[in-house]
């Protein structure tokens, strides 16, 4: 399958995900839950994002509520192995603006 | 920023509790996950009408006049409904020429207010400043607009005297009404593939993006596939084109086939017929593509008592299409992983057998089945709503009180250059297949 | 000018042209495409 990454994504040496931060889905996303994970398509970018993980759809979910990313990540079950690939995951959405951070309340 | 479509919440309940770790990273390729279906398309294609202002030659959908048995609006808000709870992301609202229905703004508005994104495929007839002013402002509305030539001569051969000139107009009314973005759609045929460059400078001269699609032999395509489809020497020049230009231009992952050659162009690299995509006809019939619409590939229709999502769900016919597929004559191929085998419709309308080669095979296997194939009949398309004026074969014919560019000219039927004067009539040593073919 | 991810699809890894090395790691969990990239829609 041909896909492409936005260059700024999951490449090392890019700028990392900061997972301290409050984060958000976009409010122009629209999520579809799905066996294998979920679908998000972004209504102003037309694009498409594929989770193909169910654990991945439980953290970009709750981001909204969550005080950071990381504290998503865990809430979630994310072990700390297992986090780079999920901060790596969520940067790739954060540059293809499916999520942003959230403004401090 | 817009505001945001309607009410749709930012986010959905979570999937489930699994935890993490227990589902193995990545298990299955995506593409195999697709392959086996989902639950609601993902996007589909919604024929509105079968009516159009244009016969073009190789309509797909094989339209002109509408069909009395056209779903009213009542019924496609129903439709719409039903997507809307599917949670299909958008359709391509297409035809027929989908602006010659009545009711199509208020279908629009109301498909985009009730979360189904729209993109719309036109000729452009209706696109007037006003319509323009009113897409421009609609972030959920896309719109595309169809052309077959970078000049009128090798578009209106196609397309039909004046499609040229309305297709132009409607870009400059979009460009003007600052609507950004909007689509240029080309079916790649043999006379118009040394004119890429061309689109794409009329693409970038509207501030538009150019969308290149493969011909299929699918309705009215099926009589002229044979003299239209690019030569292998030209599929081949394509693919290098396209490669060179990266996300630039779209493909509606028609070329999928073309992954043969080396890298895949961008895309879900798969048919997604019935696995992801499906197309709902004027009538309501569901078929697994727009590309084929026939009798093997219709797997319900709306109308029925579970309504669309009953027959995207429960159709026989998609859950064999949802089966793994084997590659059959192709297995051995070690193309076959990238290219899948190609087209269903491509060799369905072909008479080639569906578990062998797509009939443009980058190998050459398709040229080689289509030779043991010939002489046999292949299936003809399902239904045939082509206007009737125009004898049975593939004689562009404009409809209507005659080129709308150009509204100070008699209906001669004749090729018009862009200035609006008629064509001299084509040598009769003229190359094209379709020399000397003019409305009657 | 973007370039084609790595993933974990494995018919890549057999065809033709040999794929980018395999990542471990982040492109398994988020695959993206644009809505105009599925065959079967006009």
């Amino acid at each position: 399958m041909s896909t492409e990454t936005l260059a700024s994504g999951a490449r090392a040496g890019s700028e990392p995900f900061d997972l301290d931060r409050p984060w958000q889905l976009h409010p122009q996303v629209s999520v579809r839950p799905e066996r294998f994970g979920a679908l998000l398509y972004h209504f102003g970018t037309r694009r498409l994002s594929f989770l193909k993980s169910p654990a991945l759809l439980t953290v970009v979910s709750s981001l909204g509520e969550a005080p950071s990313a990381r504290e998503a990540c865990r809430a979630a079950g994310v072990t700390g192995a297992e986090l780079p690939a999920y901060a790596a995951a969520l940067a790739t959405l954060a540059a293809s603006q499916m999520i942003r951070e959230r403004v401090s309340l | 920023m817009t505001a945001p479509l309607g009410t749709q919440p930012a986010g959905t309940q979570p999937a489930g509790t699994q935890p993490a770790g227990t589902q193995p990273l990545g298990a299955l390729p995506l593409v195999e996950q697709f392959a086996c279906g989902l639950d609601a398309p993902i996007c589909l294609t919604w024929e509105l009408t079968y009516a159009c202002n244009l016969s073009c030659v190789h309509c797909l959908s094989s339209s002109g006049r509408r069909d009395p048995r056209e779903l009213t609006a009542a019924e496609c808000r129903a439709v719409i409904d039903e997507l809307e709870r599917m949670q299909v992301f958008y359709v391509n609202i297409g035809g027929g020429e989908p602006t010659v229905r009545p009711d199509f703004w208020d279908l629009v508005d109301y498909a985009t207010a009730h979360h189904v994104g729209v993109k719309f495929s036109t000729n452009g007839v209706k696109i007037t400043p006003e319509t323009a002013r009113r897409l421009a402002v609609s972030d959920y509305v896309d719109v595309q607009i169809s052309l077959d030539g970078a000049t009128a001569e090798v578009n209106d051969t196609v397309r039909g005297p004046g499609s040229y000139a309305t297709a132009l107009r409607a870009m400059r009314h979009l460009a003007g009404a600052g609507f950004r973005g909007f689509k240029i759609s080309v079916v790649v045929t043999r006379h118009n593939v040394g004119q890429l460059d061309d689109f794409a400078s009329i693409a970038d001269r509207f501030g538009a993006q150019l969308r290149l699609t493969r011909l299929r032999p699918s309705g009215r395509g099926a009589d002229v596939w044979d003299e239209l489809h690019p030569t292998a020497g030209q599929q081949r020049q394509l693919y290098d084109w396209l490669v060179a230009r990266g996300e630039q231009v779209l493909t509606g992952d028609s070329f999928f086939h073309l992954a043969a050659y080396g890298q895949a162009l961008p895309g879900l690299n798969l048919c997604g017929a019935g696995r992801v995509v499906c197309l709902i006809d004027p009538v309501g019939d569901v078929y697994a593509c727009p590309f084929a619409i026939h009798e093997s590939f219709l797997a319900g229709n709306v109308r029925g008592p579970g309504g669309f999502a009953a027959v995207w769900r429960e159709s026989e016919l998609f859950a064999g299409l949802r089966q793994p597929q084997a590659g059959g004559a192709c297995h051995s191929c070690s193309a076959y992983d990238s290219c899948r085998g190609g087209c269903m419709a491509a060799k369905f309308f072909t008479g080639l057998p569906l578990d062998g080669p797509d009939p443009e095979c980058v190998k050459g296997y398709g040229e080689r089945a289509l030779a043991v194939a010939a002489g046999t009949s292949p299936p003809r398309p399902s239904g045939d709503h082509s206007h009737r004026s125009r004898p049975s074969g593939p004689v562009p014919v404009s409809i209507g009180a005659g080129p709308p560019a150009s509204p100070g000219l008699p209906p001669s039927g004749r090729a018009l250059a862009p200035s609006g004067r008629a064509l001299p009539p084509d040598r009769a040593c003229d190359q094209s297949p379709l020399a000397g073919f003019r409305p009657g | 000018m973007s370039e084609r991810a790595a993933t974990a699809d494995i018919t890549e890894a057999t065809g033709p042209q040999a794929a980018e090395p395999e990542l471990a790691g982040p492109d398994l969990l988020v695959e993206e495409v644009s809505i105009d990239g599925m065959c079967g829609v006009y």
